[in-house]
């Protein structure tokens, strides 16, 4: 039973639990700090938490009692920089993802991270590795920021069946894939469409913004992103992404989220374009495909419909376990939590710090 | 001995007490500083060691200016005080 829900912003990690019919926020973690990701690892309970510290960079906590008291990890660090290397500074900027491997992997997880490195550990976060295999690919150097001034991972692919599968989807590098721990990768971006390039490098699959890149569990053969330039799908046994153009009220966004057991289900939260990132007619709405991207219904019951100015973030969206309790945080601190898919809503908190990343415990 | 002087905004993360170490360069004195407590080298130094963006160090008053080799001599009685910079807040 989904009772709490973690709230990753500009000033604190947040916990709100659920009494009765009302959720209530409880005392925040890191109070004026800024959070860029947490993580509640479902296999023994351990929470971690990113912080992105104005003047001290970028530091990992861990707790092991909920939240109540947290220890210092060694941050993932770059190793030392050739001088002849050429791409951004090899140098820590943010943690943008957060995930766990497999059941069967105790203590393994995944950090992506700007400017482009992806981290695996083995140890429950006690240590890390620089996957050098994908950042030592020659493409790399051809990624490049997408909001940030560097490139960076944000959405990162754990196939449950298969811990050894993993995509990671990279603005603006498209989305990379390996089928064996991180031997070897793959970019299976081809589809997409980059609006924000020349003509004949629109199709490049090295440059594609994939803002954020989703899998139901129930069929991790089929991705999903919200991507700078639409909405794209990759259905399974496919090599190709392709796009999705009957979203209504705008296919521009940042967030997506999958339905665990309904592969066909997935909800967006649009805004009215790359140049305006505020919602359109200030009317805050989710679309909602039951038919996997066929067609749309535009959610709106219980969010606000007049001037609302609130843009909602690549992973400020989060459906639950079950697939009914839905959440979406946004960047003017708004908060609204649906108990029947979308179909209503309520709204939580109104004057949260900046929201970047929500997550359902459970 | 130089002594380090770190601001309390950094104390609100991690123990960094004043230390009287041994060095004749920032560097130097810094490493020192780190060898007891390595927590704190990662909050002034980033992943090449060179000093972090939004952090400031001083030496009897005048700052540092080589933030990647932190090459700037320093005194027996030298103050070395490794503040925030306005611009990380």
């Amino acid at each position: 039973m989904t009772t709490r829900l973690r709230v990753a912003t500009r000033k604190g990690l947040f916990t709100f639990t659920r009494e009765s019919t009302q959720w209530r926020i409880g005392e925040p973690a890191f109070l004026g700090d800024p959070v860029s990701m947490m993580l509640d690892d479902p296999r023994d309970g351990t929470v971690y938490a990113a912080l992105n510290l104005g003047h001290f960079g970028v530091k990992l906590r861990r707790s092991r009692d909920d939240g109540k008291t947290w220890e210092e990890l060694e941050a993932p660090t770059y190793p030392p920089q050739p001088e002849a290397a050429e791409g951004p500074p090899w140098k820590l900027v943010q943690i943008w993802a957060l995930e766990t491997g497999t059941k069967d992997q105790p203590g393994v997880l995944w950090a992506g991270t700007i400017p482009g490195g992806l981290f695996r550990s083995g140890d429950h976060g006690t240590t890390w590795q620089l996957v050098r295999s994908l950042w030592d690919k020659p493409e790399r150097v051809g990624w490049f920021g997408g909001g940030y001034d560097a490139p960076g991972i944000h959405s990162i692919v754990v196939d449950p069946r298969n811990g050894k599968r993993v995509a990671v989807g990279i603005s603006c590098g498209g989305v990379w894939q390996t089928e064996d721990s991180g031997t070897t990768w793959r970019n299976i971006a081809q589809g997409m469409r980059a609006g924000f390039m020349p003509p004949d490098q629109a199709g490049d699959p090295n440059i594609q913004d994939p803002h954020r890149v989703v899998a139901s569990p129930k069929d991790p053969d089929t991705l999903w992103t919200q991507h700078h330039s639409g909405i794209f799908r990759r259905p399974a046994k496919a090599d190709r992404w392709s796009e999705i153009t009957t979203s209504p009220v705008s296919s521009f966004g940042f967030a997506v989220a999958t339905h665990p057991t309904d592969p066909n289900t997935a909800w967006f939260v649009p805004a009215m374009s790359d140049e305006k990132r505020v919602p359109v007619d200030g009317r805050m709405v989710v679309n909602r495909t039951r038919d996997g991207g066929k067609s749309f219904e535009t959610l709106t019951q219980g969010l606000p419909q007049t001037a609302c100015y609130d843009l909602v973030y690549r992973h400020g969206l989060d459906v639950d376990s079950t697939g009914r309790w839905l959440a979406v945080g946004s960047t003017s601190g708004g908060l609204w939590i649906s108990a029947d898919q979308g179909d209503t809503w309520d709204t939580v908190a109104g004057n949260l710090p900046p929201i970047y990343a929500i997550r359902f415990v459970g | 001995m130089p002594k380090v002087i770190f601001a309390s905004h950094v104390q609100r993360h991690v123990a960094a007490p004043d230390s009287v170490v041994d060095g004749s360069t920032v560097r130097a004195a810094l490493d020192a500083v780190f060898v007891d407590n390595r927590p704190l080298r990662g909050y002034v130094l980033d992943d090449q060691g060179h000093l972090r963006k939004h952090v400031v160090i001083f030496v009897d008053g005048a700052r540092v200016v080589d933030r990647e080799g932190l090459s700037e001599g320093v005194r027996p009685d030298s103050e070395i005080y490794v503040l925030q910079a306005l611009s990380g807040g």
